[in-house]
């Protein structure tokens, strides 16, 4: 009887044990599935940067260092490559300069139009690729100008100006203004103020918006595609091949960006860490 | 040198009367000041945004005059255009729509826990594990599709398992499917639904959930009325900026569905660059441009988040 | 000392930097935050601007520092006129109410930014020792965020004073500090204003911090100045309810002049007949509030102690005694209903008189102020501090 009654609550305990388990780590649990979910299309693309594969890449065939070793192998891939850092670069410049003198303009000043800035800003973030890439191949052909490279830069500079002026305007507000005046209570003129503390404190917000722009640029494609003409970027370059195959040149590519791109961030995430913990 | 910063203001004597003219000057240069930063942008977002819809829409009221050149065409302001597209292509906007809408819930479900765990339950992993999830975005967003392409393929471990699972049949295909589209595209956008939600969350003081339960509210209660209101803001950013590009995008069903699966984007892609037909690429872009700002109009109403205009 | 005599030495600090607001008015929209305020600061006093939150004291030292134009009025320094100056073309420096220090400055790039704005020499050496000033030596290399708020409040101090200003702002420099830190940092302020010499126009609410720093107080309300004066003529003779009530505490009582002999005012309170020195008297109709400092009346069990030369009110009841340690305070109810507040000092072993004693209540005629009838007795009333508002009977 007493056996039986503990060996009962025991089996209970460690019932309950386990839904508690449960209970206290769904969360971890969920997130581990999630992570999980996030990284199985990226393990395919490295994976398949391996594939000894013929012109289309949709099969597996043994594993091969060759493209690794030859990634410009396959025809036009490192000439849309470059094509694409070559556009990001320019459009990112253009589009972190002018977006955050709005985003400066938005968080410091008083002005008539402020509404009809704000709603010009945040409409191209509200209308579909698809929309912005049509209408702006119209007003080209309108005006007799043949899509190229410099169309495909204007366009990616217009569409990465809202995500610099959201994200710049975000840190610059949560900038106290009491620093600005305390710097120019200390004889600092309007552009030392500027230089020596506005902004350094607002860099990080700069930079992230540069980092958002480079990245929209960078793996834009339906925009692109509208506004391009015969100049080849690596997403159109990926679709266009999409439709005969895809060489794993592209995936070797797309796989060192990946991992540059995940250094870079982590790297500077040390650093940071490291500066905070400095005494 | 503090006498040195006095130089210069002698003669600024502030009289009883008028106020000293330096001072409006210097009124008026700062009133100047917002205008010559926002001119350049703006002029940029004039010419290559604004202008582009203006041409949109006086191109979406034009004809194709009889037996005039492909791609001639002249303004009738034939608004008889709309209705016709609309009639040809109910479907696909209505595609659209349905798709985006799943995508965005599931987006949410997938990335609202993710974000939760990692604002309050990844301690000193929280940054690595913030750079981890959006990772996967740092791959060329067309080779993350064709990755699903191969995923989700016949023969591929996806299908094998669902099917000895019998959740599926053994004829049913998952690729070039609608199901498929909509797991694509759920996927493509995650990180714009992940990232405000995380920002919002993060802004959450943990101390206002300790008080709720100390005010006798459950875990679920808490959950409810503190930490899902709080993080609303990132809630209501995070689901319009997936839903948006959701219901304009066109890779995803075009390499993951079949002609049943075609959406708006699809339409306006061939409209405009193969069959060469502006008036109606241009009637579908301006009306699935014009839902999109109504319904998102709407939400954020009834979201009672303006924060984003 | 070094410094002040370094200071002296450069010309910067003598007389003839006298601080002089000249009937400043600041208005926000239609909402008046400074209203028509004159005010004298001369060199070298340790300076304090006391007020209610809200009154415009972070609203005048913003016109001074130059962050704010004034809407009318003008602002000299010396013979300077910087009414309409950019903040970093006057010689005058901030320590701002949440220190305001650059967050991706060091301690010593923190101090020296105002030195090397200036192109100054000797940068090293004058922030080394500014720091040495404040003791904050070994702490040059820290970011602000690694110190605590009173190593902060200090690093803003040495911030400021390394500029040698003619004039020096502290705006509640010392609110969000810890009252025990509070307490150990306004004498180490007071110190440091001394030793440097330089002007110190310190913004407080706390009437306390106020009273032990300063040589002068301005006490404003609703953007004016009440009063002006040293610490001790504030509080010994108040002209305005408002003071008599946000410094310490008064009983203030109504009462009507029945006439005068010699030097002395006679007065009627509530039947009673008082006295007080005529010099006391601010008000000059015979409807007048008579004033009188609880820690002044002395309590006793009513019949016991008479003494004709006090004044005194009779039948009195104890409404509520709390015991401090260094006095035990006493409300006690007037037969006209009013609750006048006691402090009695624990010196003798007499037990602390519990409520529902009958009392009577005596005080020296010359510890009577008096103020305009008409003023609003609740004035200036600090509920926050426990007191109670003396309703007025
Ligand atoms: N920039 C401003 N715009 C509108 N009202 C203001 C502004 N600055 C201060 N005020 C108002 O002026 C009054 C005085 O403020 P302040 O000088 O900060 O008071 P204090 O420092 O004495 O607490 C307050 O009522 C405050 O709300
Ligand atoms: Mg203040």
């Amino acid at each position: 009887m007493s056996t039986a009654t503990a060996s009962s609550r025991n089996g209970r305990t460690s019932g309950q044990r386990l839904s508690r388990w449960l209970s206290t780590n769904a969360i971890r649990i969920y997130a581990v599935i999630g992570f999980a979910y996030l990284f199985v299309p990226v393990a395919y693309t490295f994976a398949y940067s391996f594939n000894n594969s013929g012109k289309s890449n949709l099969n597996w065939r043994g594993f091969t260092l060759e493209k690794w070793s030859n990634p410009c192998g396959a025809p036009d891939v490192c000439t849309a490559l470059g094509n694409s850092l070559k556009i990001g670069l320019i459009a990112t410049v253009v589009a972190t300069v002018l977006g955050t003198m709005i985003a400066f303009a938005l968080a410091r000043h008083r002005f008539r139009g402020r509404t009809a800035t704000n709603l010009t800003i945040f409409l191209p973030m509200a209308t579909p690729e698809v929309v912005l890439g049509a209408s702006l191949l119209a007003l080209f052909l309108n005006a007799g100008i043949n899509p190229g490279f410099w169309t495909i830069v204007i366009a990616h500079v217009m569409f990465c100006i809202s995500f610099v002026v959201v994200t710049v305007k975000a840190r610059l507000a949560g900038l106290d203004p009491r620093l600005e005046q305390a710097a120019m209570d200390l004889y600092a003129n309007e552009a030392q103020t500027f230089r020596r503390v506005t902004l350094p404190l607002v860099a990080p917000g700069i930079m992230a918006g540069a980092l958002l722009a480079f990245s929209l640029s960078f793996d834009d494609f339906i925009i692109t595609n509208f506004n391009s003409g015969d100049v080849n970027t690596f997403p159109k370059f990926v679709w266009v091949s999409s439709l005969r195959g895809i060489p794993a040149q592209a995936n070797v590519i797309a796989s060192a960006m990946f991992f540059i791109a995940l250094f870079t961030v982590l790297f500077a995430q040390l650093v940071a860490g490291r500066r905070r913990k400095a005494t | 040198m503090t006498v040195a910063a006095g130089i210069g203001l002698g003669e600024r004597q502030a009289g009883a009367g008028a106020p000293p003219p330096a001072v409006t000057e210097r009124r008026s240069r700062r009133k100047l000041t917002p205008y010559l930063l926002l001119v350049p942008g703006m002029a940029w977002l004039a010419i290559f945004f604004i202008a582009p819809i203006v041409t949109l829409l006086s191109t979406s009221t034009q004809t194709r005059p009889e037996g005039a050149e492909i791609g001639v065409f002249t303004q009738t302001f034939r608004f008889a255009n709309y209705l016709d597209a609309l009639e040809g292509y109910g479907p696909e906007f209505g595609r659209s729509f349905l798709y985006a809408l799943l995508a965005t819930v599931l987006a949410l479900a997938i990335s609202y826990p993710l974000a939760y765990a990692i604002a309050f339950k990844a301690g000193r992993w929280r940054n690595l594990l913030l750079v981890l999830v959006v990772a996967p975005f740092f791959v060329s967003f067309l080779l993350r599709t064709v990755a699903w392409k191969q995923i989700l393929a016949d023969d591929a471990w996806v299908a094998d398992l669902l099917r000895a699972l019998s959740v599926i049949g053994p004829q049913t295909h998952i690729i070039n499917s609608a199901p498929a589209v909509v797991i694509g595209i759920t996927y493509n956008f995650l990180p714009f639904m992940i990232l405000p939600i995380y920002a919002s969350l993060e802004r959450v003081d943990p101390r206002l959930m300790e008080a709720a339960g100390d005010l006798y509210s459950s875990a679920l209660t808490t959950f409810r009325k503190v930490t899902i209101p709080l993080s609303m803001p990132g809630i209501v950013a995070g689901t319009l900026l997936t839903f948006i590009p959701a219901a304009g995008d066109y890779v995803n069903s075009a390499l993951l569905g079949n002609k049943d699966t075609t959406m708006v984007g699809n339409v306006i892609d061939s409209r405009f660059l193969r069959v060469v037909d502006y008036p109606t690429a241009a009637v579908l872009s301006v009306t699935l441009m014009a839902s999109i700002l109504v319904l998102v109009g709407f939400y954020i109403r009834r979201a009672g988040t303006e924060e984003l205009v | 000392m070094s410094r002040a005599s370094k200071g002296t030495a450069q010309g910067q600090v003598d007389g003839g930097r006298d601080l002089r607001i000249g009937n400043v008015t600041k208005r926000f929209g239609s909402f008046v935050a400074v209203d028509d305020l004159s005010l004298t600061v001369p060199s070298g006093s340790f300076f304090a601007l006391l007020g209610p939150s809200g009154c415009g004291k972070t609203t005048t030292l913003r016109m001074v520092a130059g962050l704010e134009e004034p809407s009318e009025g003008s602002i000299l320094i010396g013979d300077q006129d910087v009414t309409f100056a950019k903040p970093y073309r006057r010689p005058v420096n901030t320590v701002f109410q949440s220190y305001a220090l650059f967050p991706h400055l060091d301690i010593f790039e923190n101090v020296a930014f105002g030195l090397r704005r200036r192109g100054s020499k000797e940068v090293k050496k004058q922030v080394d020792d500014a720091l040495e000033l404040v003791e904050l030596g070994g702490f040059a290399k820290r970011k602000p965020a690694q110190l605590s708020g009173g190593q902060q409040q200090r690093v803003a101090l040495a911030r400021a004073i390394v500029n040698n200003p003619a004039v020096l702002l502290l705006d509640e420099p010392l609110g969000a500090l810890d009252l025990k830190l509070r307490r150990q940092m306004q004498i180490e302020l007071k110190r440091i204003q001394t030793e440097v010499g330089l002007t110190f126009v310190h913004v407080t609410h706390d009437q306390e911090e106020a009273m032990t720093m300063a040589d002068t107080i301005a006490v404003m309300n609703n953007g004016r100045i009440e009063q002006l004066g040293n610490p001790e003529e504030l509080y010994e003779s108040p002209t305005t309810t408002f003071v008599a009530n946000f410094l310490g505490q008064s009983n203030l009582i109504r009462s009507s002049v029945t006439g005068t002999s010699g030097t002395d005012v006679q007065l009627e309170v509530h039947g009673g007949r008082l006295a007080m020195p005529q010099s006391r008297r601010n008000g000059a109709t015979d409807d007048l509030l008579i004033g009188v400092r609880p820690e002044k009346i002395r309590i006793s069990p009513t019949g016991q102690d008479a003494n004709a030369e006090q004044n005194e009110l009779l039948g009195g009841v104890v409404t509520d005694a709390s015991f401090t340690g260094v006095s035990t305070q006493y409300l006690v109810r007037m037969p006209w209903g009013q609750e006048l507040m006691v402090f009695a000092q624990n010196v003798g072993v007499g037990g602390v008189l519990a409520p529902g004693t009958q009392v009577d209540l005596r005080w020296d005629p010359a510890h009577t102020f008096a103020l305009d009838g008409s003023l609003d007795a609740g004035a200036g009333v600090q509920r926050d501090e426990g007191a109670t508002p003396v309703p007025v009977g």
